[in-house]
């Protein structure tokens, strides 16, 4: 028989997960839960619904950091101008997921602990350097988001913890990122590859910082810091691109399923990665 | 057997019912308060048969619990119409003929409705972006989108 509460602060939330009997599961939007109890995939006895906690679905801004609560929508996040301009690739991820009507209520937390390897939000806020703020019966920690999954369903969560918000950190001048997935059609579909890209440039131009993550090519989204360290000290050039795009392909660790053959994944990794690479330096030049 | 008493508003009016916890807001709305103009089409957020919009937001009934609805404001398809008036994107669909089968129907208005709501005059690539989660495997699309089109150009009085 399953049981649903919805507490109304992240303490009471901590004592009823840490003091459940049977297995509990955390309920943000649900557009994954609910498919998972319906094919009998989750079978909890306890459902404990965070959206009553107050801030859990809200966007604020403090000193530069900006604060995502781990319920907010998507379709919040897309509507979020201030953070569209600082985030614009983490934005543009965030509003890839699913329809309109899973907009309304698909979460960065959920979308993360479930943990599937082409989870679109993910290769986005990894690139950003995002962290989150995990609560549990020991108290507060922050940890980076890729420390979170460790496979595919799979994360490093304990059964009392559950993430709180996301931290995206100050942005220095000059910078911007990008996500780009590719999928056989033009929506409603999942990444056969997923490119998170973040930059950061000097004064003339030259990249003095970058990130770049894949996703859908590995159990978990991955950081390349090789194909970040072909962008670093460069102008995008195509000495910088085309060695970006080969470290991309060796990072990748794909599988072969109706999406795409481990080569075709490969393939398309670092023309993605390419491809995202050359929009994030291009925003973050009309940055500069 | 424990079951949840749940108050919410449903299409402006209070409703209070009671539900068990893996009940979804679609079960509900169509067992137990008959209101079965929202379809179950899939199940699994893929089709918007079963649309409704919570506090304003579209989203899929068969992706939320109905406990999730306590104190929160459902609009479902049964509200759209006022008495025997059809709202003009009911009427814009019966004159481009913009449904066969109908059953796609409800979810597409809902969805179609609050587009409108938030952007009176939408092109048609976002009306095409927007109404993505809403399958039709009946009328290839073009007509609903032209009824569409043409319900937002009424509204706004064009
Ligand atoms: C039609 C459809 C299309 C979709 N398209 C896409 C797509 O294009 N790209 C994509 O990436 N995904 C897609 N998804 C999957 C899903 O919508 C996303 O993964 C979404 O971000 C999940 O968020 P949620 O808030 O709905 O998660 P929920 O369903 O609430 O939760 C998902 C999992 O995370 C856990 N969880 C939730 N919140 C927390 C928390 N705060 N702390 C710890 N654990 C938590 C839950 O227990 C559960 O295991 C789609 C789903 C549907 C139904
Ligand atoms: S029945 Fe809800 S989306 Fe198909
Ligand atoms: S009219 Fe038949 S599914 Fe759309």
């Amino acid at each position: 028989m399953l049981s649903y509460t919805a507490p109304s602060t992240v303490e009471e939330a901590v004592r009823i997960l840490a003091g459940a009997s049977g297995p509990a599961k955390v309920l943000s939007g649900g557009t994954d839960l609910l498919v998972q109890l319906r094919s009998g995939r989750a079978k909890p006895d306890l459902i404990v619904d965070i959206k009553n906690i107050s801030g859990i679905s809200d966007i604020r801004e403090q000193d530069g950091v900006f604060i995502i609560g781990a319920a907010t929508p998507g379709a919040v996040i897309g509507e979020c101008e201030a953070l569209r301009q600082a985030w614009p690739g983490v934005v543009e991820a965030a509003k890839l997921i699913g329809s309109t009507q899973v907009q309304g209520r698909a979460s960065l937390a959920g979308n993360l602990c479930n943990a599937s390897p082409a989870a679109d939000s993910v290769p986005a806020l990894i690139a950003a350097r995002a962290t989150c703020v995990v609560a549990g019966a020991k108290g507060r920690r922050e940890v980076p988001v890729e420390s979170i999954p460790t496979g595919p369903g799979r994360t490093c969560l304990r059964p009392d913890e559950f993430i709180v918000e996301f931290h995206l950190p100050k942005r220095p001048p000059h910078s911007a990122d990008t996500y780009l997935r590719f999928i056989p059609r033009t929506e409603m579909d999942i990444a056969v590859v997923g490119v998170g890209v973040s930059v950061t440039l000097d004064t003339r131009g030259v990249c003095t910082e970058a990130s770049v993550v894949l996703g859908a090519v590995a159990p978990t989204a991955i950081l390349v810091p090789e194909a970040a360290a072909a962008l670093v000290g460069h102008n995008c050039d195509e000495t910088a691109l085309s060695e970006l795009e080969q470290a991309a392909r060796r990072a990748c660790k794909p599988i072969n399923d109706k999406r795409g053959t481990i080569e075709y994944r490969t393939k398309v990794a670092g023309v993605m990665a390419r491809r995202a690479a050359v929009i994030a330096y291009e925003r973050a030049e009309e940055r500069r | 057997m424990s079951k949840y008493h749940i108050s919410t508003t449903i299409n402006g009016e209070p409703a209070e019912f009671l539900c068990e916890a893996q009940q979804t807001l679609l079960d509900v709305l169509r067992d137990e308060l008959h209101l079965t103009g929202s379809k179950e089409g899939c199940s699994s957020g893929d089709c918007g048969a079963c649309s409704v919009t919570v506090d304003g937001r579209l989203v899929c009934s068969c992706l939320m619990l109905a406990v999730e609805a306590e104190g929160h404001s459902i609009e479902t398809i049964e509200g759209m119409a006022q008495g025997q008036d059809l709202h003009p994107l009911q009427r814009k669909f019966l004159e481009h003929a913009a449904l066969q089968c109908g059953f796609c129907t409800p979810g597409v208005l809902v969805a179609a409705k609050a587009l409108l709501d938030r952007n009176p005059n939408p092109t048609e690539t976002e009306t095409r972006y927007w109404l993505a989660g809403n399958l039709c495997r009946c009328t290839g699309y073009d007509k609903i989108i032209r009824a569409v089109l043409d319900a937002a150009a009424e509204l706004r009085g064009a």
